[in-house]
């Protein structure tokens, strides 16, 4: 049984409907101790970084979190909210994985933000996630701030810097776009963690 | 390198798409949830579903529409038409929707903007822009493009983007429907001035003005109505046309 983490914070229904689609059970919960008697648990997220720290505190899922044994997806803001720290309103993240989120940087490149649309996830390193997936395929992406390269990092995607589109440490995974948005990659993914990881 | 993205419209009435299409494949042609999914099969990168319908009944319809759509389809999709209230945005996002478009309410009040990307996220809101020319500048329109607001579109553009819009949809009136192709100076004047992404719609009638929309009006994604119901050019036909001319797509 999967469970999907709600703590307010949009696309709960988009990770369900994609569920639903590859016929894997799941339930929705805010409450730690139903959370507990999931075997896979997936944290979604759309949003902003400073009010889902705040709700992830105030339901007491922040600590939570952080002693996660069963295999883990986060889900864009939900990988991202893994990191130390967010520029995104000043935030401090769960900590789990070292480093900075930082916002795309607009300035005289003209870059569009947010990077918005599908683009490419160069893998590099083999990873039970990507099962099946070849390295180059395009995930849709929408996110303002992105994160750093770490030794985690198991796939990097350029927009305009190089920054993690993926990444594994212990149970913990994490996707900066969207899988259950993208196609029948994305739902292949999202099989890969449901089985393979 | 992220691409362009090809996102065909679907206006929708009482449920049904309106100009209905000629693929013979289809069982029902009006049925937008069936047609939704034949473009996501056929490689469309995003939907946009524009409710015209004048009744609450309808609105409901729509509604209902939206959550069919959100479990036949894996890819992202944009719901507008109507959409006056941040209640009204959050209704179609609960409902599985990824993006809002605002378009007449916004012009009337503009704050909605900012607490509609403040309640759902800038990411999720989109602002359409209606746009005609009038002695040498772009003029915007409101009601469906009945009635001129005499605000200035590159003006306009700067401030719903500074209110918070997460891309902008711009359409070109006097093109709409022409099939003579994309105003390529307008889009090329605001995509060129604003930091978020930028949708080209209006006056695709081939491959060759969807390129131009990209590589003239520097268009972050090109919409089409017609051309695609019609089965005039395929989407796979015209992203290797776009692929051939050294354009980001995804195939």
């Amino acid at each position: 049984m999967i469970g999907i983490i709600n703590y307010g914070a949009g696309n709960i229904r988009s990770v369900s409907n994609a569920l639903n689609r590859l016929s894997v059970q799941h339930f929705v919960s805010n409450n730690c101790n139903e959370l507990n008697k999931a075997d896979k648990l997936i944290f979604p997220g759309v949003g902003e970084a400073r009010s889902a720290m705040d709700a992830l505190i105030r339901t007491g899922l922040a600590d939570w979190l952080k002693e996660v044994t069963v295999p883990f997806l986060g889900i864009c803001l939900g990988m991202q909210l893994l990191f130390e720290y967010t520029t995104e309103r000043a935030t401090e993240c769960l900590g789990i994985i070292s480093g900075t989120n930082e916002r795309f940087y607009s300035g005289q490149s003209q870059l569009k933000v947010p990077h918005m649309g599908w683009n490419q996830i160069q893998q590099n390193s083999k990873n039970p996630l990507f099962s099946r997936i070849k390295s180059g395929e395009n995930f849709y992406f929408v996110h303002s701030y992105y994160a750093p390269i770490v030794p985690a990092t198991i796939g990097v995607t350029d927009y305009d810097v190089q920054f993690t589109s993926a990444i594994q440490q212990k149970n913990y995974y994490g996707v900066q776009f969207h899988p259950e948005k993208s196609s029948k990659e994305g739902l292949q993914l999202l099989k890969n963690f449901i089985e393979l990881c | 390198m992220l691409t362009k993205r090809i996102i065909p419209c679907l206006d929708v009435k009482d449920g049904r798409t309106v100009k209905g299409t000629n693929f013979l494949q289809l069982r029902d042609a009006g049925d937008p949830v069936e047609l939704a999914a034949r473009y996501s099969d056929e490689g469309a990168d995003e939907l946009v579903f524009l409710d015209i319908s004048a009744t609450l009944e309808g609105r409901k319809t729509f509604l209902q529409m939206v959550e069919c759509v959100a479990e036949a389809i894996q890819i992202p999709f944009t719901v507008g038409g109507g959409i006056s209230t941040v209640d009204d945005a959050g209704r179609a996002l609960d409902a599985g929707a990824d993006k809002v478009s605002l378009n007449s309410a916004a012009l009337a009040r503009p704050s909605f903007i900012d607490e509609a990307s403040k309640r759902v996220g800038s990411q999720s809101v989109v602002v359409a822009i209606d746009v005609k020319r009038s002695n040498g500048s772009w003029t915007v329109w409101t009601k469906a493009g009945t009635e001129s607001t005499g605000k200035d579109a590159l003006l306009w553009a700067d401030e719903v983007v500074q209110r918070g819009a997460g891309e902008l949809l711009v359409t070109s009136m006097d093109r709409d429907g022409t099939t003579e192709g994309y105003d390529v100076e307008l889009l090329k004047a605001i995509s060129d001035r604003v930091s978020v992404p930028l949708i080209a719609s209006g006056g695709a009638g081939n491959k060759e003005h969807l390129r131009d929309a990209i590589l003239l009006g520097h268009a972050d994604a090109v919409l089409a109505a017609s051309i695609f119901h019609y089965n005039r050019i395929s989407i796979s036909e015209l992203k290797s046309f776009l692929h051939d001319n050294n354009i980001p797509v995804r195939t």
